[in-house]
């Protein structure tokens, strides 16, 4: 399994397989909605009569405000990652140039 | 795998908030001390927390023609163990249960036992054994990332048969139903899910050889 150590070769993977669904000729139709929101039609199939019992506090107005969100959250996390990789690279590279010198 | 607000029964809201809350608290404790004993980790775990917001809020289209997001739980795991990373999902689905009413309050114990105890625990069984048995850093980062992350789905289905059983099949045969929905979807994604923490693994290994070494990920 040494090909997961070539880090592009194992990211072009991920989304080749993330693109095969798109593609197939079987899915043309499908609606790639939720999966959440399927097994809600499941619980309304099993048990009709149920009545969730709670609501959210707040829900999101609109679907763009709430990729806005989902957004906003891949965003924050995608910073944070980025920095403190870029930070120990940045780290490793100036501890080898303090080295040489 | 996000149960929403208000759909699992009030009984069953509180028995997996109950059984879900101890693991929080030793999650809490756990986060707390690593940071006080090993204050350099808090770089890692940074990362390990980002991984997690990013890879949650990510809905990625699969073979079923319905989309489900990975969990990102694997990595922290793999780093710092299945505790760690019960506190960190906790923080995650808190999160989308307020601002995004994804999952909710009611359900929020539910979610965290999938995807922030069940999701770690197994990563890291998945983890020891194949490090234990002298299998490569990737091939046991990449297993245990996709276990963990196909194993919170197959619990979220497992939670949702509990409370909806068939009228006609009982708990087993909604399992089947949901299974089918949750774990199926999955499959593809879970791949993904083991390829990306692999992909970060690397650079991680890269740069930080002195804290992985610490945290005894590298041997």
């Amino acid at each position: 399994m040494s090909f997961l150590r070539d880090t592009r070769l194992v990211l072009a993977l991920a989304v080749g397989i993330l693109l095969i669904p798109l593609f197939m000729p079987s899915l043309k139709t499908a609606e790639f909605a939720g999966a959440d929101g399927e097994a809600e039609g499941v619980i309304a199939e099993l048990a009709p009569d149920y009545q969730p019992w709670a609501e959210a506090w707040w829900e999101p107005p609109s679907g763009e405000i709430e990729s806005l969100l989902f957004a906003l959250q891949a965003g924050l996390g995608a910073g944070v990652l980025g920095y403190v990789l870029g930070l120990r690279r940045g780290q490793a590279q100036g501890s080898g140039r303090a080295r040489d010198e | 795998m996000h149960i929403m607000e208000g759909y699992l029964p009030p009984l069953h809201a509180a028995a997996w908030a109950a059984a879900a809350a101890p693991f929080v608290i030793v999650g809490a404790v756990k986060v707390v001390r690593t940071v006080r004993e090993h204050p350099e980790s808090r770089l890692l775990l940074a990362a390990s927390g980002a991984f997690t917001f990013v890879l949650s809020a990510l809905k990625m289209p699969s073979v079923t023609g319905s989309c489900s997001h990975p969990t990102g739980a694997g990595l922290g795991t793999v780093l710092f163990g299945p505790s760690v990373m019960t506190f960190m999902c906790s923080i995650v689905l808190l999160f989308q249960a307020l601002l995004l009413a994804h999952g909710g309050l009611t359900t929020l114990g539910a979610n965290i036992f999938s995807m922030g105890i069940a999701g770690p625990w197994v990563g890291w069984l998945v983890w020891r054994s194949l490090r234990g048995i002298g299998a490569s850093l990737e091939l046991s980062v990449f297993a245990a990332a996709a276990l963990a992350d196909l194993a919170t789905y197959c619990v979220t289905a497992l939670q949702l048969s509990l409370a909806f059983p068939d009228p006609v099949s009982g708990v087993a045969g909604a399992a089947g139903k949901f299974l089918g929905v949750f774990a199926v979807t999955q499959v593809p994604l879970a791949i993904v899910e083991g390829l990306l923490t692999v992909a970060i693994m690397n650079r991680l290994s890269r740069y930080n050889v002195g804290e992985l070494r610490q945290l005894a990920v590298i041997r």
